[in-house]
């Protein structure tokens, strides 16, 4: 039974009811005009003069404030601040475009971090997530997060589905692929790896507007990764470096860890963090911010001993005692023996 | 007089014109929103008491996007064109546990209908029977294009 519109069909109706039934919750119905294209309506009606509000939108998505807390909470990192302010930069003028009713494809949005241990890869990828979402480019913003293991399956057609379960979990947000270059073993050929790459690749291109990609990994591996299978580096839009933190930025994301965990360095600890992480860096398998975030629950535990056995005999503890890191807690560290690290086998602090 | 095949009214929606992909997409949204989980399934036989249809893959347990569960409904309308094929919701909830919407998203472009078949049985007892035109023959040619 076709459906009749009681408009066209000379029904007299009031004049606010309804263009169609109402399709039950969940169904947004559709003003007339926007059902046709706000395109073709919009490039006839409205003359370049038209005035559009970037304000609104950007106040409305509160991108400002996505922004301004990526800028605090995250240290250094120019580039991939400046990359990410511009494709917010991007998307609202998009939106800005569409408003007025001029058509563009989307902007393809896969990105590939690259970088060292610690740099901040995945921190980024979780806060691009909520940004996309709050541009509207994405329409949930949540994070899923696979390494090969998620994607590869383990014999003959396993591969496909598991791979498709993957991309169907991210529909809707990103996807985070973490050290993305095991995906693919080139030196084994019998490996199914070179499958989950060509549906990712396929989803990749078809379906851009349904999830974000965003590969991480070492720079080095990454640039072999891509160079073993053609097509991948160009339907990446967005490469971005994250390079190895100095120590004044390090020390600054020490202390903006010290402060969230609601601890503060005592007289000298400054100081005796900063040597600390000058020796450390020397050092083999330093990893950037987690080797910080590392080594300050070693101290925690340090402090912790300490507070303790104060206790223990007898000292009456305030409540500075508890919050305060020591100059001593920093350095009981085995990093300041000297030599014994170069040699250890796990990141000791 | 010609057979203008019958319409067939499964599930809920049935009454109203075929949904467009963008209006099953917010169908399911909202019901992966109230934590149901949709999955696709379908079949040539159109008998309302045909209940269980084949499983187009799996369940999609923990989707957050209705676009995945579209992207099943293309895919399988891509294998079979011409067959019915519905969206389910299921609520996993203790004590419901049950389809809590289900709807079709695509039908064979002609639905041939039903006919009604008498069998004589003792005692001049009439035993009616629903008989679709469809299953008279073999799967995969039930349906003709329109």
């Amino acid at each position: 039974m076709p459906w009749i519109d009681p408009r066209a069909s000379g029904i007299e109706m009031p004049e606010d009811a309804p263009a169609r039934p109402s399709l039950g919750p969940g169904v947004r119905t559709v003003d007339r005009p926007a059902l046709f294209g706000a395109a073709e309506v919009g490039a006839l009606e409205l003359d370049d003069d038209t005035v559009v509000d970037a304000q609104e939108l950007v106040r409305d998505a509160r991108i400002d404030e996505v922004l301004d807390r990526l800028d605090s909470e995250l240290v250094a990192l120019r580039d991939v601040k400046t990359r990410i302010r511009e494709i917010a930069a991007l998307l609202v003028v998009d939106r800005l475009r569409r408003a007025v009713g001029l058509e563009s494809e989307p902007p393809t949005l896969h990105m590939c971090f690259t970088g060292n241990p610690g740099a901040g890869k995945t921190t980024v990828a979780m806060r691009m997530g909520e940004i996309l979402y709050r541009l509207g480019y994405v329409r949930k913003g949540h994070l899923v997060v696979v390494t090969r293991d998620d994607l590869v399956g383990q014999y003959v057609g396993h591969t496909a589905p598991k791979t498709t379960e993957v991309l169907k979990r991210a529909m809707g947000g990103v996807l985070f692929i973490d050290e993305a270059y095991h995906i693919y073993r080139v030196d084994n050929e019998r490996d199914y790896g070179q499958e989950a790459v060509e549906m990712l690749l396929q989803v990749m291109e078809n379906q851009r507007q349904d999830l974000v990609v965003i590969m991480a990994g070492y720079k080095k591996e990454m640039d072999r990764f891509f160079s073993d299978v053609p097509g991948l580096s160009s339907r990446i839009a967005h490469h971005i470096d994250f390079p190895d933190y100095s120590i004044g930025e390090l020390m600054q994301i020490a202390s903006m860890m010290v402060e969230r965990q609601r601890y503060r360095f005592g007289a000298g600890a400054g100081a005796a963090f900063e040597d600390y992480l000058a020796m450390r860096m020397t050092q083999p398998r330093f990893a950037n911010g987690r080797s910080v975030r590392n080594a300050l629950d070693r101290i925690r535990m340090r402090q912790a001993i300490r507070i303790y056995e104060a206790a223990g005999r007898g000292r009456r503890l305030t409540k500075r005692d508890l919050v305060t890191i020591e100059a001593e807690d920093i350095l009981k560290s085995r990093v300041f023996d000297g030599g014994a690290y170069a040699s250890g086998s796990a990141e000791r602090v | 007089m010609v057979h203008k095949g019958l319409r067939i009214t499964q599930g809920t929606f049935s009454y109203l014109p075929d949904f467009t992909d963008e209006e099953t997409k917010a169908q399911i949204q909202y019901g992966i929103e109230n934590g149901w989980a949709p999955s696709v399934e379908f079949t040539s036989d159109p008998h309302p008491r045909n209940v269980y249809w084949e499983m187009w893959g799996m369940p999609m347990f923990d989707l957050k996007d209705a676009s995945a569960a579209l992207f099943e409904v293309k895919r399988c309308r891509e294998a079979f064109p011409n067959s019915y094929i519905r969206v389910s919701l299921y609520n996993s909830k203790l004590t419901k546990q049950t389809t809590a919407l289900q709807f079709i998203v695509n039908r064979p472009a002609y639905e041939p209908g039903f006919r009604l078949d008498r069998q004589e049985a003792s005692d001049r007892i009439v035993r009616y029977t629903l008989h679709a035109y469809a299953l008279d023959r073999p799967e995969g040619e039930r349906y003709r294009d329109a």
